[in-house]
């Protein structure tokens, strides 16, 4: 059957850069890999639930294998015991993968300054967006997952090449 | 009646010459290190002090002996709580080990080691329990760097 295409004025088509279109898909599907080891993973429970709720931003779902996730989110303070199964878990992840530095002792050791504790996780991976505080407020984080949005939507993202 | 347990265990004490005072609201005992089994059994099968909480251990860097190895024990019929110091030079940090009358003791005495380097004699087991292998020195002694790293994971550049 054939019928008449009826023209309304709705838009029908629109025009975007190809990065742009990835980036935006993209910053909407963050999958976070929860690395949590100490007290800010209470700040965690409360930013991914009901009340703050990341699902707003796209990234509720946590994935409990790396190989399922894009965003490794480093919650607590990172020891030099447990910097190698850090470092695996991060290898573990497929491109594209961000990671997120949540709270000061993820980030910088805090206030740690001992034998034990790394001094900021990218002492040993590459951090995108580091999250101040001890522990870091609900609106920290989610200030934190809208700059890694905007990081990702401005971004270059290489499955755009010049054969698509 | 702990008063009274804790005074009769003062006196059975003070008959071997072993100096007790209450201190913070424990009974602490002073010990030679040579006395440390025969003391503990006689707490353990004579006064009932059948739970093993805590060993660990104080540096006093340029005393002599230089350490003190702290024992915390606790009754549980009695509730009362006993804490034994025996003292060892920086040089020789052996006592002997706890574990053939509390099994407990075997980690408890592998994270005194790690932490101090107190060595436990008849303790074959002590390999690190909270450090990693091929962690040099012991970090809870007061001459240890405070900024001394020993990272398992090359740092990027």
């Amino acid at each position: 059957m054939n019928h008449d295409h009826e023209k309304t004025g709705a838009f029908e088509y629109l025009t975007t850069r190809k990065d742009e279109l990835v980036g935006w898909a993209r910053k909407f599907s963050l999958f976070p890999y929860p690395f949590v080891t100490a007290c800010c993973a209470m700040e965690f429970m409360s930013v991914s639930s009901t009340m703050y709720d990341t699902d707003r931003f796209g990234a509720a779902l946590p994935r409990f294998s790396p190989r399922q996730s894009d965003l490794l989110m480093v919650v607590g303070t990172i020891t030099h015991k447990q910097a190698p199964v850090l470092r695996r878990v991060y290898e573990q992840m497929c491109e594209p993968k961000w990671v997120m530095a949540f709270g000061v002792c993820a980030t910088s050791g805090g206030f740690y300054q001992n034998y034990a504790a790394l001094q900021g996780i990218d002492k040993i991976i590459p951090v995108d967006v580091y999250i101040p505080g001890c522990p870091p407020r609900p609106e920290s984080v989610i200030d934190g997952i809208m700059q890694l949005q905007e990081k990702i939507a401005g971004s270059s993202h290489p499955i755009v090449n010049d054969r698509f | 009646m702990p008063d009274d347990l804790l005074e009769r265990l003062r006196s059975r004490l003070a008959d071997e010459g072993r100096e007790a005072t209450f201190a913070h609201g424990l009974l602490a005992v002073q010990i030679p290190r040579e006395a440390l089994l025969d003391t503990v059994k006689l707490l353990k099968d004579g006064f009932g002090f059948d739970l093993f909480l805590d060993v660990t251990a104080v540096d006093w860097p340029g005393r002599d002996p230089r350490f003190d190895v702290v024992y915390h024990l606790y009754s549980t019929r009695d509730h009362v709580r006993v804490r034994l110091k025996t003292a060892v030079s920086g040089t020789d940090p052996v006592v002997d080990t706890l574990v053939p009358l509390f099994g407990a003791a075997a980690y408890m005495e592998r994270e005194c080691h790690d932490m101090l380097g107190i060595r436990f004699r008849g303790n074959d087991d002590l390999r690190p329990i909270l450090l990693y292998e091929g962690f040099e020195g012991h970090p809870l002694r007061k001459d240890y760097p405070k900024g001394r790293e020993q990272p398992l994971v090359r740092y990027r550049e």
